[in-house]
């Protein structure tokens, strides 16, 4: 059984993404919702995962979680990511500059 | 006389109201190599019986990390470090040949098949889902074709089967990028036929494949049958450029790294 995102944080994200859709999207509202959904997704508390952090570690997640954690953020934000763009890249903050370069 | 029930190490099988339902289930992500290959091979000789009483066989993964994450390179590795080169090399033909045999067996079945995908559908597993009629995904299924990184091609017909349902420039794109894409991408480029909810792929097959009953079966094979040609040549060709890339030093350097890396994206160069 996979672990879904709780119904709370669901009802969060989906405002967020109305929000983008409707609104400029700033690199530092896409960093936001990365965490939110990384922290509900991977069950780490949200206060505990900070913008510098290395997210392989943050998350405890191995390349098949790596692997779930890009297409949920292509699925949230709508966009595609090649993975060869992501290669290197260990942070949330950088994570964010490249999904804000394609949104 | 095949089984109409079967439970073994790698995969499973069971006929429910005129529908086959093919599970894999070897961990950790349903890498094909010998073991899942002869159940495979029972599979498709058992094929025979099975299809007198259905008109749909469904394939999919008991596991959780996806539908199958490709061929078992670390038994491939560790085979043909315990071998001669001509050995070895023998060897890799007649595991293409044989997988060959049963995908062509699968993709030819007088029945509709649909692969029902979710999470990682990689290499060999990509290539499975493939020779399906149907590819039902749910959101977070991702397909790759990471051969390239490992100096290889695809083996197990990939090739020539997306060029069959696809255009050649998606085939050069996923081939010569090596990157993975997910299954809304696969649906805009016509490769996947529905696109579900996480944990619903197999209900949709399913519910798709109780559909397909309605049909009167002889209609729906000779449709199937009209539109749906094995495109043999390139097969052939595909084994022969695979045995010959695969003579090569650079591969056994690419499995190597693979085996022991520790990468996040171990399927990237």
């Amino acid at each position: 059984m996979r672990s879904p995102i709780c119904p709370e944080n669901a009802a969060l994200l989906e405002i967020s993404r109305e929000f983008r859709v409707t609104h400029m999207q700033t690199t530092d509202q896409t960093l936001d919702e990365i965490l939110t959904l990384a922290a509900a997704h991977f069950k780490v508390p949200r206060e505990k995962l900070s913008p510098d952090a290395d997210f392989f570690k943050a998350l405890g997640i191995d390349s098949l979680q790596t692997l779930d954690l890009l297409t949920r953020l292509e699925n949230h934000f709508h966009v595609e990511l090649p993975d060869y763009e992501l290669q290197g890249v260990t942070d949330f903050r950088t994570l964010a500059a490249k999904i804000q370069a394609r949104l | 006389m095949g089984e109409k029930q079967f439970r073994g190490q790698a995969l499973s099988w069971q006929v429910q109201g005129g529908v086959i339902e093919l599970a894999l289930h070897r961990a950790p992500c349903n890498e094909l190599g010998s073991l899942s290959l002869g159940e495979l091979e029972q599979f498709a000789s058992a094929l025979d019986d099975l299809e007198k009483d259905a008109s749909a066989l469904i394939l999919f993964s008991e596991l959780k990390c996806g539908f199958c994450a490709g061929a078992d390179l670390r038994e491939l590795y560790e085979r043909s470090q315990a071998m001669e080169k001509a050995e070895a090399a023998r060897g890799v033909r007649d595991f293409l040949e044989r997988i060959h045999r049963v995908l062509n067996r699968i993709d030819t079945a007088p029945l509709t098949t649909i692969a029902a995908v979710h999470g990682v559908t990689f290499g060999g597993g990509f290539e499975l889902a493939l020779v399906c009629d149907l590819i039902i995904a749910d959101k977070m299924a991702r397909f790759c074709f990471p051969e390239l990184r490992l100096g290889l091609i695809p083996g197990f017909g990939g090739i020539p089967r997306l060029k069959r349902d696809l255009g050649n420039a998606v085939v050069r794109d996923l081939l010569l990028t090596g990157r993975s894409f997910n299954a809304t991408k696969a649906q805009q480029i016509g490769l996947v036929s529905q696109v579900v909810s996480e944990g619903e792929a197999l209900r949709a097959a399913r519910a798709t494949a109780a559909q397909i009953g309605k049909f009167d079966r002889q209609t729906a094979v000779a449709a199937k049958q009209f539109i749906k040609p094995v495109p043999h040549d390139e097969l052939r060709r595909e084994i022969d450029v695979f045995c010959e890339l695969f003579s090569r030093p650079a591969v056994q350097a690419g499995l190597r790294r693979f085996v022991e890396s520790t990468d996040a994206q171990p399927y990237l160069p």
